[in-house]
């Protein structure tokens, strides 16, 4: 049993914010960790917790230092990132890492190439490869989703065939139609809203990422297995009115 | 019936604390720029201080009042005028019903705020009225203030209700104002306080030197996202990579071109340059009343100085706030 608290180490971010580092890299096994820590300090807020965002090896925990120092001050007003550091750390002395539930499987339908994926043409090129190669290759892999970043509901994923990593475009687009589906190095990703960006664009679909409208507003949380699912344009275009009509 | 928009100006929307809970998800927490004067803005009107309130930003933004309300003007000096008359700021108002408030020009200070005694009617979203407009969410439908929008108010709190009352009969103005100078500064050039950020070290000891004695000037390419600086470049002492992690309000990250930029309320809430320090949060609002061509110094301080300096940030709200309170007994 390896306890929580084992290779851990605790910096501040911020006067209202630290980081809690749990390993190098990008590994499954960190990501365990990661989700480990995440559920023992989501499930024992202590006075003063705002929120954790997890990310590939550490978690950033938010807390007011305000309410921290003052929920403490007839025991001597100790400064709070002190304190925070010493309730967590003191919690996760009490927990060993557990393998957490069992991950979901999200599919996720995408149309590749044309119009919605633009680049597809060119990623096939650059490695002497036919769209429909890079396609079977992109979509026989499960992807695991190690965090949620950069814009509400888009997922940063592992897993990708490295046969597939293509650098990003010189020159960034100036709009991304929310849906698309891309690849910049040895990542792959979703944009959830319209926005400007240099990843090349494989493919759309028709599934929204963000949900500002539900709890939690994101289809994809930190932990989820990823499975992409090619669709035709006319499939999407079905899946797209009842998504608009729902 | 409630405050039509008239001209929009250059950017008006409502703010309020932020939307916290769900930056897992990649949500932003937004809010107003600068929070205290935001919160003062609303304890003058007997509002709960997390209250949505307008933030106006430089200049233009004009409001015709279709009924009798209480209102509170504070943050940068945006010269506003009630028709066309001087309006005074960091004290609770009444304004006539037809009256209309204009904000002019930046004197000082970049962004004014404008509380509404009762708060503004725009239902929350996650739990704040924060506008995000990226996503289209939040504040007035999502998005900023354009020409001819009409917002309705709550009703007023028994606090608001008395003192709205008490100034509708009284006919001279209260010359009472709020004393704001120890909370947020108004000035072209500031000294701004951080601590080391994560990857302080990775810096070479020039840039580290060179960061700590030059002016930084804050470009015109600033928003409520993030400010960019123009100054002396800061170098690493060798390329290396960071994966995206967590980010926050003040973060100075340093992209390749060495040019820091501070990362402001409308933040991602991930990123993955190098961050050289980190503005103290009781820093916060006089930067965020800064405006481009503004110049930063920046000055070193321990964590456990940044942390007393919010606690007595906080102290003095409070004080403020109990001084209202007995104001109106």
């Amino acid at each position: 049993m390896v306890n929580l608290k084992e290779n851990v180490q605790i910096r501040p971010l911020s006067d209202s914010a630290l980081v809690i580092h749990v390993g190098e890299g990008i590994s499954e096994a960190i990501h365990n960790k990661v989700k480990n820590i995440l559920n023992l300090l989501e499930r024992n807020p202590f006075e003063g917790f705002i929120e954790v965002v997890p990310a590939y090896n550490n978690l950033t925990v938010y807390y007011n230092p305000i309410e921290v120092y003052f929920s403490n001050i007839e025991k001597g007003g100790e400064m709070p990132y002190e304190k925070v550091k010493a309730t967590i750390l003191s919690l996760m002395n009490q927990s060993h890492i557990v393998e957490t539930t069992k991950e979901r499987v999200v599919k996720i339908p995408v149309v590749y190439g044309g119009e919605m994926g633009p680049d597809l043409e060119f990623v096939a090129s650059y490695h002497g490869l036919t769209p429909n190669e890079v396609i079977k290759i992109h979509s026989s892999v499960e992807y695991l989703v190690y965090m949620i970043g950069f814009a509400p509901g888009f997922p940063f994923m592992g897993g990708m065939d490295r046969q597939i990593a293509t650098p990003r475009k010189e020159t960034p687009r100036l709009s991304i139609t929310p849906g698309s589906v891309g690849i910049a190095g040895n990542q792959t990703g979703i944009y959830p809203l319209e926005t400007p960006g240099g990843w090349q664009i494989i493919g759309r679909t028709p599934s929204r990422l963000f949900l500002p409208e539900q709890s939690p507003p994101s289809l994809l949380q930190p932990g989820d297995r990823i499975q992409f699912v090619p669709i035709s344009l006319e499939e999407y275009k079905s899946d797209w009115e009842m998504e608009t009509w729902a | 019936m409630g405050i039509k928009v008239l001209q929009p100006g250059m950017l008006a929307t409502i703010q309020d604390l932020g939307r916290y809970g769900l930056q897992k998800f990649g949500v932003i927490v937004g809010g107003a720029m600068d929070s205290i004067s935001l919160r003062i803005a609303n304890l003058l009107v007997g509002n709960s201080e997390g209250e949505g309130a307008l933030e106006v930003t430089l200049y233009g933004t004009t409001l015709l009042f279709e009924t009798d309300e209480l209102i509170a003007i504070t943050g940068g000096n945006l010269q506003p005028t009630i028709d066309g008359k001087e309006a005074p700021m960091w004290r609770p108002l009444f304004i006539q019903k037809g009256s209309v408030l204009k904000f002019n020009t930046a004197i000082s200070g970049c962004r004014a705020y404008v509380s509404f005694s009762g708060g503004i009617q725009v239902p929350k979203v996650m739990s704040s009225k924060s506008t995000y407009i990226r996503a289209g969410i939040g504040g007035f439908q999502g998005r900023k203030l354009l020409k001819n929008d009409v917002f309705e108010l709550d009703r007023r709190s028994e606090l608001g209700e008395n003192l709205f009352k008490q100034l509708k009969k009284e006919p001279t103005p209260l010359s009472w104002s709020a004393d704001y100078t120890s909370f947020v500064t108004f000035k072209k050039t500031q000294t701004i306080r951080f601590i080391r950020g994560s990857e302080y070290q990775h810096f070479d000891e020039e840039s580290l030197k060179t960061f700590l004695s030059t002016p930084y000037t804050i470009t015109t390419h600033s928003d409520r996202m993030g400010y960019r600086l123009e100054g002396e470049a800061i170098q690493l002492k060798e390329p290396f990579e960071l994966l995206s992690e967590g980010v926050t309000f003040g973060t100075i990250q340093v992209p390749p071109n060495g040019k820091p930029i501070i990362l402001m309320a409308d933040r991602q809430t991930t990123g993955g340059y190098p961050k050289i320090a980190q503005v103290i949060s009781a820093d916060l609002p006089s930067l965020a009343q800064m405006q481009a061509n503004g110049r930063v110094y920046f000055k070193e301080v321990t964590l456990e100085e940044a942390q007393l300096a919010l606690i007595q940030q906080e102290r003095k709200l409070k004080e403020l706030a109990f001084g209202l309170r007995l104001k109106r007994l």
